[in-house]
């Protein structure tokens, strides 16, 4: 066996990990560990400018990919800058290694130069913490961070490495463990029958069914089984915004996705449903509106791998604990052998309804400014999904650009919808854009942002430079922080408190100076020419400033307190 | 409802405050909790004594059960059980209270465990209720100073909580 000190182990350990970019940034915690990294040339290291953004490309990543992205910082101000990009990935479940520095094993609670209880600091954002006590523990203690950060419920597991551990002049004897067992940490592998079959048995009989799939599908990689339940018994599916992909949109049974800003017809059509059947979303507040008038007629089939999401905040009937892609692969099966066939009038009768709903708001989802060039920001998103064909990975941030993101582009595959949901990051997307196209050099990776969130993280435009990321960036331009805006403008009477955005900077001459391409975009018939030239230049970041109405709102709005279908439909109208 | 959660987990640092954390974290309220190794020095035993309806049990149940250092947890309140909880009472004890305070005490079956000229110390095992029993029994008495365990269970009969 081989002698390599805990910074060596690290490296090699990443190595045989099969890692092959880690970001970060360094300082004296880590800087064994840096040194470690520069003796060899396997696991490349990203230098970002602030650690937040380290932290937001390798969830990039890891949500484009499906595997874990891996951080490096060093202790205290390092470690605690990660904080909001850990709690990012938490919310959404999405698999990460955060490596952080830490002083010296004697030093701590000494209050020693950066020294942040990290473990304490992080504990209610990640899915587990270890904290490393002796340099030979490393290979098993990063196997088991790596294990438990991709497996069950994915989420980010924090790693604090004291600096005396990975000290140059300590070896020991590294093994790379294959396998790690823990005895209190057994992700189940598949979903009872019984109820399963319970299911099925429901489907078949159900006249109003709506399936409904989350960001567990994206995750667990059973898009193509959701698909196939679906397509099979011709049911209308809708998603969370998380599972925007998971079954595609421009299929005639999606109704797009649900909940405060969904579509018109995915809230109609849960709320009048008899059967939903949930794989994988964790009806959370944004997506049920009122949980006391959620679905008041639908029973309720809740698929989830972690036990503690079902029944949390909804009643459930059929609770079913498994890993999305089994449990569905069963439902399938289950289908092609039963002698039960769906009720094909009810199913008519529903897709009749169904197709009223859509046809009552075709063509009013935003009023295109007659005949003017001022631009609607939806009208950009449009023209984004035909310039890229719908074949980008398309990246937001948070806001109103979002929104019009996830609602005008249609999504035909998974992995491709890359937003953070749950906690709701301004700043996550330009990161997370980086940590896709660095890793899928050859596709189209588009940040849709707005000038406030674009603004969190923009000295990552060096680390573009610096590592040719050549990402295309869209940015919604409203010269306000739209979003607060619109809230302002319906709950406090539009008193804009603090949600202007005065001194804008000149974003063109702005990222130029950051060595990259950028235009400016005021009206219709500049935007599309303006994408071309963008798209066609395909080794150079291009920022696009679009400017766009600043007044615009986004509809469907659900109206807060109320059932899933009433919904506010533009300014004037509700349902 | 009043549950009393018991729970075998890794004897880690850190483990104790995942799962103190947990209750803040989300909201759960805990009434008294101890914690201390078994017989095998990788486990912990905790006990924890919480209340809520039913869906706040099942969320606590399964928001524990999803910590990595928890092994095992059981709701003994679930099925019959022993629960047993250890309190020292300081009290004044002078004149003719001596008398009255190790009446009181013998009635609970308690101990006077140490003693000086104006003050008993009394030990007294069995459920939390007994040992609220006891402190409102002593009445005027003066108090100087309570301790208490918190609760610890055990399932009756043959059910174990075990690896
Ligand atoms: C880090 C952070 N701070 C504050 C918020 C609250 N917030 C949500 S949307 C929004 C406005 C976003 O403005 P912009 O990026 O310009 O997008 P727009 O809504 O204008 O499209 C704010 C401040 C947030 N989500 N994240
Ligand atoms: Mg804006």
């Amino acid at each position: 066996m081989e002698l390599l000190s805990g910074a060596d182990m690290i490296a090699r350990f990443l190595q045989d990990e099969g890692v092959e970019y880690i970001y970060g940034y360094p300082g004296g915690s880590a800087l064994h560990i840096y040194d470690a990294l520069f003796r060899q040339d396997k696991v490349k290291h990203i230098l970002v400018r602030h650690e937040q953004a380290a932290a937001h490309m390798a969830d990039g990543y890891a949500r484009a990919s499906g595997k874990p992205g891996v951080v490096l910082v060093t202790s205290g101000p390092g470690a605690t800058n990660t904080i909001t990009g850990i709690a990012t990935a938490y919310m959404d479940s999405i698999p990460m290694v955060v490596l952080c520095g830490q002083v010296m094993s004697h030093l701590i609670g000494e209050d020693a130069f950066q020294e942040t209880d990290m473990i304490g600091v992080s504990r209610p954002i990640v899915k587990h913490s270890f904290s490393i006590k002796h340099p030979s523990e490393i290979p098993e203690v990063l196997k088991k961070a790596f294990y438990i950060a991709t497996t069950g419920r994915p989420g980010p597991v924090v790693v604090d490495i004291p600096k005396d551990m990975t000290a140059p002049t300590e070896r020991y004897e590294y093994l790379y463990p294959k396998k790690v067992k823990l005895r209190s940490y057994n992700p189940v592998t598949r979903g009872h029958s019984g109820q399963i079959k319970k299911a099925v048995d429901m489907l078949m009989k159900a006249k109003r069914p709506i399936l409904f799939g989350g960001g567990g599908l994206i995750l667990g990689g059973a898009s193509a089984e959701f698909t196939q339940l679906a397509k099979t018994l011709n049911i209308p599916v809708t998603t969370s915004l998380m599972g925007i992909g998971a079954f595609p949109q421009t299929d005639e049974q999606s109704l797009g996705w649900l909940g405060m800003h969904g579509s018109f017809e995915a809230n109609q059509a849960m709320h009048h449903s008899d059967l939903v059947v949930c794989v994988g979303a964790r009806f959370d507040d944004r997506a049920t509106n009122n949980t006391a008038k959620f679905c008041p007629t639908a029973k309720i089939v809740h698929v989830d791998v972690d036990p503690s999401t079902i029944g949390k905040t909804i009643r459930v009937d059929v609770p079913i604990v498994g890993p999305a892609d089994s449990v569905l692969r069963e439902m399938n099966e289950l289908v092609a052998q039963s002698k039960q066939r769906p009720d094909t009038e009810a199913l008519a009768v529903w897709w009749k309804q169904i197709n009223d709903w859509k046809a009552s708001r075709q063509g009013r989802l935003y009023e295109a400014a007659q005949g003017e060039q001022a631009l609607k920001p939806q009208q950009v998103v449009e023209a984004v999904w035909e310039a890229t064909s719908g074949e980008a990975y398309v990246v937001t941030d948070v806001g109103q650009h979002q929104m019009f993101a996830a609602q005008y582009y249609k999504f035909d595959k998974p992995n491709r919808w890359i937003t953070s949901g749950g906690l709701g990051t301004m700043g996550f997307g330009f990161p997370a854009a980086m940590g896709i196209k660095l890793n899928y050099p050859e596709d189209e990776v588009v940040l849709i942002t707005g000038e406030g969130s674009f603004q969190m993280l923009l000295q990552e435009l060096s680390t573009c430079k610096q590592y040719d990321i050549p990402v295309k960036i869209i940015n919604l331009n409203n010269q306000s922080l739209g979003m607060v805006r619109q809230w302002q403008d319906l709950n406090y009477k539009s008193r804009h408190a603090q949600s202007y955005m005065e001194s804008l900077p000149d974003f063109q001459k702005l990222v130029e100076a950051y060595g990259h391409e950028a235009m400016r975009v005021d009206r219709l018939d500049e935007l599309k020419p303006a994408l071309e030239k963008a798209f066609a230049m395909k080794d150079k970041l291009v920022f696009l400033d679009v400017y766009v109405d600043p007044f615009e709102h986004v509809y469907p709005m659900q109206i807060p307190q109320g059932s899933m279908r009433d919904m506010l439909l533009s300014k004037t109208e509700r349902t | 409802m009043r549950h009393i959660i018991s729970i075998l987990m890794e004897n880690e640092p850190g483990a104790l405050s995942r799962v103190v954390g947990l209750f803040s974290q989300r909201n759960f309220n805990i009434e008294t909790l101890n914690v201390a190794p078994t017989e095998d020095p990788t486990l912990s035993r905790l006990t924890v004594t919480t209340i809520g309806d039913d869906r706040v049990i099942e969320q606590i149940t399964k928001q524990l059960n999803k910590l990595i250092d928890v092994v095992k947890l059981v709701d003994l309140t679930e099925g019959q059980h022993i629960e047993r909880e250890l309190m020292m009472i300081k009290v004044k004890a002078v004149g003719a209270q001596r008398a009255e305070i190790k009446r009181t005490t013998d009635i609970f079956r308690g101990q006077i465990v140490d003693v000086t000229p104006s003050v008993f110390t009394v030990q007294l095992t069995g459920s939390s209720d007994k040992l609220n029993g006891f402190i409102q029994a002593l009445g005027n008495n003066t108090i100087l100073e309570v301790v208490r365990t918190g609760v610890s269970g055990i399932a009756r009969g043959e059910k174990v909580l075990s690896l």
